[in-house]
């Protein structure tokens, strides 16, 4: 399946000091981050970023604080501008774009959801989610049928006069979310939206998301720290070191091909059996003699069917059609972690039915 | 020796000569232009004597029950609508009504008038760092100047009379509007304007939509105290000539009579108290969305 590329950011540079314009020669001859710092006090937070966010999928960007992510999805709709290099838009430059037209933009394509929600404290919950549409200048009779659509959307019926600060955090970002996806726009960028809420209102948080993607399919951009989030939630995950792409891949790329040692240890402490998907480390022979097994099952849930049919090898099907096969050995070695001294080579699993969709 | 103790100033007849010249050169400026500028303030002295006839002829049971409305829609409380009730029936009681009456009449054209140059100015400082490195020592001169001082060339430009009293009252009493202006909009959480970016606001539409009303208990504060400071001018203003509570209390002064000065320098505190109290309580309720308690 190939979908359309959405955004693209091309070889972009973003330096935060007092002349970024000269600085931009130095880093690209290859002064690293911390030479510029020390050297020449500026700050080098995006370093030839190249990155291509695919139409209606969530591709999550993941770093540490520092690592840029924030001055990243900033440059997509220009709350920040770029030192250097090109962001397309369904093919159109956004940096030719002048100030009307990035209004326009703003208002119509890309809308953002915030981490500490950055609702407006003077508006209640009804007035917070209209607020997008209000800009974009809608008549009063669909605004408002719209915002009662998308309060109920995201079950703040009841709350419709509350104001922010009455509300726990989670139904803040839900207003949030609710702002953002009401003003319709193709485009949802969102700033480390869960990462101020606690882990059981996270995880809720998300399930409403996935929820909202599958009836809404919309282009998100997802900023976050956390890598459980970034599995669970991308179709792509970016991870961001220093300014510096470090790998694009899907979840299964990033487990079980981590492109560095950085990622690697990123990815050791997750629950690979729950993570990783059959499909991903099957072998592409179809002879095998168990049972059918989707290839989007997780090896936990394949080692239980396993078990219980008393078998040691299955078929993996998808859509109905035997694509490959899975052993009770290849699975239980991808379960190991990748080996210490060579992280590119995860403990010899079987990697010739990798799944490149995303 | 002498050099060092006797301090090597300019010497008599020079300062003399300057002086004569600022003086001369002042003197001839207001003969050239005063005209022009008494000229340009006559609508403002047009409406004050219509406004300051306006309250006096009014019968005094209206005047109460519009004091009595204003403290209910500003405070929302029966006790300060009480006191001002019963404040504005005892100075009426104690023959300072008429008086008092232009007291009022100067205090609101001064407040409406520092408020709508004021707060203009507020958001400019608010936009413009260099703006307000340009304002601030201005709004420090107005504030620590002896009043005395300006109104000198006041008084020289536009003569004796209410005008000059209103203008000697407005730089006295704007620097907090300004300066409570500029600081509110400033503080407006920087967060929730780049929100409002994102979702591609104009300049206006954040002005009026989001800093504005967010800053509004503090511009509300600034307008407290400028009302504050305008009156505490009633007095010196009265020394130029305007009508009011302070003219007694300056006869009160000069002829040493105790309880002339004491009623009409408390009626002055009693009205004071009242809008202090009104738009304190007033501001507080433009807080209602901050407050989790009372936001039903």
């Amino acid at each position: 399946m190939q979908t359309k590329i959405k955004v693209e950011l091309k070889s972009l540079y973003k330096i935060f000091g007092a002349k970024p314009d000269e600085m931009i020669s130095r880093v690209k001859l290859g002064a690293s981050k911390a030479q510029l710092l020390e050297n020449y006090g500026h700050v080098l937070a995006l370093n030839n970023i190249n990155l291509s966010i695919y139409s209606q999928k969530i591709h999550v960007v993941m770093g540490l604080s520092g690592s840029g992510k924030s001055t990243l999805i900033r440059h997509i709709n220009r709350l920040i501008e770029p030192t250097s290099g090109s962001i397309l838009f369904d093919d159109n430059d956004i940096l030719g774009m002048n100030s009307i037209e990035l209004r326009k933009f703003r208002r119509f394509k890309a809308s953002m959801v915030f981490q500490n929600f950055s609702l407006l404290p003077h508006r209640t919950v009804e007035q917070n989610i209209s607020y997008g549409m209000l800009i974009q200048g809608l008549e009063s009779d669909k605004l408002n049928r719209d915002t009662a659509k998308w309060i109920k959307r995201v079950d703040l019926t009841g709350f419709e006069k509350y104001y922010p600060v009455q509300l726990s955090g989670g139904m803040q970002q839900r207003v949030g979310i609710a702002r953002a996806l009401a003003t319709d726009s193709q485009v949802l960028l969102m700033d480390e939206p869960f990462s101020a809420l606690d882990p059981l209102i996270r995880k809720d948080m998300q399930d409403v998301l996935l929820g909202l993607q599958r009836e809404l399919s919309k282009t998100i951009v997802f900023i976050t720290h956390d890598l459980d989030e970034a599995l669970r939630l991308g179709d792509a995950i970016t991870i961001l070191k220093d300014g510096r792409i470090v790998q694009t891949g899907s979840s299964q790329d990033i487990i079980l091909q981590p492109a560095d040692r950085y990622v690697a240890e990123f990815t050791k402490d997750i629950n690979r059996g729950r993570m990783i998907k059959i499909g991903s480390i099957m072998d592409k022979k179809r002879d095998a003699a168990g049972p059918e097994l989707d290839k989007n099952l997780s090896i936990d849930q394949a080692l239980q069917i396993i078990d219980r049919e008393g078998v040691s090898e299955a078929s993996v099907s998808s859509k109905k059609n035997i694509i490959g096969t899975v052993t009770l050995s290849s699975m239980i070695r991808a379960l190991g972690k990748p080996s210490e001294n060579n992280p590119l080579d995860p403990s010899g699993a079987n990697f010739v039915g990798y799944d490149k969709e995303p | 020796m002498e050099f060092l103790v006797e301090f090597p100033s300019m010497g008599s007849q020079d300062l003399r000569d300057l002086k004569k010249f600022i003086d001369l050169s002042f003197r001839n400026f207001s003969r050239e232009y005063g005209g022009g500028i008494e000229a340009f303030f006559e609508p403002l002295l047009l409406f004050l004597v219509w406004f300051e006839k306006l309250l006096i002829s009014a019968p005094w049971p209206i005047i109460i029950i519009v004091v009595s409305c204003l403290a209910w829609a500003g405070s929302k409380s029966m006790l300060t609508v009480l006191g001002a009730v019963l404040s504005f029936l005892v100075i009426g009681y104690l023959g300072m009504w008429r008086d008092t009456m232009s007291t009022l009449a100067i205090i609101s054209v001064a407040t409406f008038l520092c408020i709508a140059i004021g707060l203009p100015l507020g958001v400019l400082m608010a936009r413009s760092n260099r703006m307000q490195s340009l304002v601030t020592p201005i709004l420090d001169i107005m504030q620590t100047i002896p009043s005395f001082v300006y109104l000198i060339p006041v008084v020289m430009l536009l003569g004796i009379g209410k005008v000059p009293g209103l203008i000697a009252v407005c730089i006295y009493a704007i620097p907090p509007i300004v300066r409570l202006t500029n600081l509110g909009l400033r503080l407006v959480n920087k967060e929730v304007l780049e929100a409002a970016d994102a979702f591609g606001a104009t300049d206006l539409q954040k002005l009026f939509g989001i800093q504005i009303p967010l800053a509004l208990p503090t511009i509300f504060a600034g307008i407290n105290q400028t009302i504050m400071m305008s009156l505490a001018m009633v007095v010196i203003a009265a020394m130029i000539g305007v009508q009011g509570l302070g003219q007694p209390v300056l006869r009160a002064i000069s002829n040493q009579y105790l309880a002339l000065g004491l009623m009409n320098g408390l009626a002055i505190v009693a009205i004071a108290i009242i809008f202090d109290r009104i738009s304190q309580k007033f501001g507080r309720r433009l807080q209602k969305h901050s407050d989790m308690n009372n936001a039903n």
